[in-house]
């Protein structure tokens, strides 16, 4: 156990330490992300109420997107000079690679989420009426709630041509209910919590994170061994 | 004891197309071979199937008695593709290697013996081909397997850099390390090889003595491989 810990925790130091050099990639997403709220805002027209109603699924729908840019160059930089094969010759788990990646693709993502969320008031003027804190644990959740299955296939259409096509098309069905769950706790958070409904999408959240997290654990070794 | 290579009728086909075939062979403990054949005959994926980089389609790789992959940290693979990550430098790419490797210390050492140490600072994306061969050759010193691929290790080095790898092929053997390694510079490396194994159009045709000069040409004499494919 310890040793897939200390295994764990040297692939999210080689992560890190990647994106920190890699931080390009970071600003990107954030930009790409950025961007996507302001169409939507420019979509939405004059009406406020629409757009403040309709504020969180913007936020889902642009971290959504950029996520795919995200998943994508992460496995780019394993590809590219055949890196990925050299990690599975090394003895290391190919779980503790999964969590490695897993995690710094949260990371990148929980970023993003979080610098859209003052964009979100400013332009759809959607004030977190829950409270910062219960906003930033939903994108916490939701964004590991895409994160575990985006890093597993983003590892599976790595090494297929057409691949970033091919990561959307797989990706976006999956996690069509960990965006709604997403979608409706930060409509809770917005527009307040009158029903008290807020819990159970995160519980919701919490289940899909510990479905998929531990199925990439079992099952990334089969994605990645040629 | 088992040898330390025994593959067993091992094929690998890529998008219906067999780049290796019916390969069976044994290579013993501390024994350096040199597989030579035309582009395209099947070296690469030969080396790739029993670094167990590559699984095989058919047939069975056993390295010391055991399951490829179950022996992998003992397997060193000096691939085309090298492995690096570009956005990080030298030294971090060898502290990423040792980390996940349970290596400990030594970074410093192999960046030495390689000629790196007053580039490791620096990007690998701002490396010369022939560097990042190098750099290949550090992390494969750090992580002391005694299996070791090596594929084309002469390409993109200077003089000086064959020099090392001709140095690095003495210090393998000597150490006891059983070495495969494929090289169209047949002359260079067949002096320091136990054997030679000939791979044509996917098959493995023939297991040799090295291959003897003879007025500047190279000549292989073709004896049969054990339960080899015809």
């Amino acid at each position: 156990m310890n040793e897939a810990l200390r295994e764990c925790a040297a692939m999210i130091g080689k992560e890190l330490s990647h994106l920190w050099r890699a931080r390009a990639r970071v600003a990107g997403t954030a930009a790409f992300a950025l961007a996507t709220l302001l169409l939507f805002s420019f979509a939405g027209g004059m009406n406020a109420d629409l757009l403040r109603h309709n504020a969180a699924g913007y936020l889902w729908v642009g971290l959504l997107l950029a996520s795919t840019l995200s998943l994508g160059e992460s496995f780019r930089v394993e590809t590219e000079h055949n890196a990925l094969e050299m990690l599975l010759l090394l003895p290391v788990r190919p779980a503790a690679i999964f969590v490695g990646k897993a995690v710094g693709n949260l990371v990148v993502l929980l970023l993003v989420g979080l610098l859209m969320i003052p964009l979100c008031v400013v332009l759809f003027d959607a004030a977190p009426r829950e409270g910062v804190g219960k906003l930033a644990l939903t994108v916490l959740l939701g964004t590991a709630s895409i994160s575990a299955p985006g890093t597993m296939h983003a590892a599976l259409a790595s090494r297929a041509r057409g691949r970033d096509l091919l990561l959307p098309l797989l990706l976006f069905p999956l996690v069509v209910p960990c965006v709604i769950a997403a979608v409706q706790a930060s409509r809770a958070c917005f527009t307040g919590d009158a029903m008290g409904e807020l819990s159970s999408w995160l519980a919701v959240l919490v289940g899909f994170c510990v479905v998929h997290w531990s199925l990439g654990a079992l099952l990334f070794e089969r994605v990645v061994e040629d | 004891m088992p040898p330390a290579i025994a593959t067993t009728e091992v094929g690998r086909r890529f998008a219906g197309r067999w780049a290796l075939r019916g390969a069976s062979f044994e290579v013993a403990a501390g024994q350096t071979v040199l597989v030579q054949g035309p582009n395209g005959a099947g070296k690469t994926t030969l080396l790739r199937v029993l670094a167990s980089a590559l699984e095989p389609t058919v047939g069975a790789v056993l390295l010391h008695g055991q399951s490829a992959i179950s022996q992998r940290a003992r397997v060193g693979l000096l691939s085309h593709a090298d492995g690096h990550y570009d956005d990080l430098s030298g030294v971090d790419n060898l502290l990423v290697a040792a980390r996940l490797g349970r290596v400990t210390g030594g970074v410093d050492v192999v960046l030495e013996r390689v000629g790196l140490s007053s580039r490791a600072g620096d990007l690998v994306r701002t490396y010369s081909a022939g560097m990042r061969k190098r750099l290949a050759f550090a992390r494969l010193l750090l992580k002391a397997p005694d299996l070791v691929f090596l594929d084309e290790p002469y390409a993109a080095l200077d003089t000086e850099g064959q020099l090392l790898v001709d140095a690095l092929l003495a210090e393998l053997r000597a150490g006891g390390a059983t070495v495969m390694v494929s090289t169209h510079q047949v002359a260079r490396v067949a002096p320091r090889c136990d054997a030679a194994l000939v791979v044509e159009n996917g098959r493995v045709t023939s297991a040799a003595p090295p291959a003897v000069t003879v007025g500047g040409n190279e000549r292989v004499s073709r004896i049969p491989a054990p339960g080899g494919a015809p």
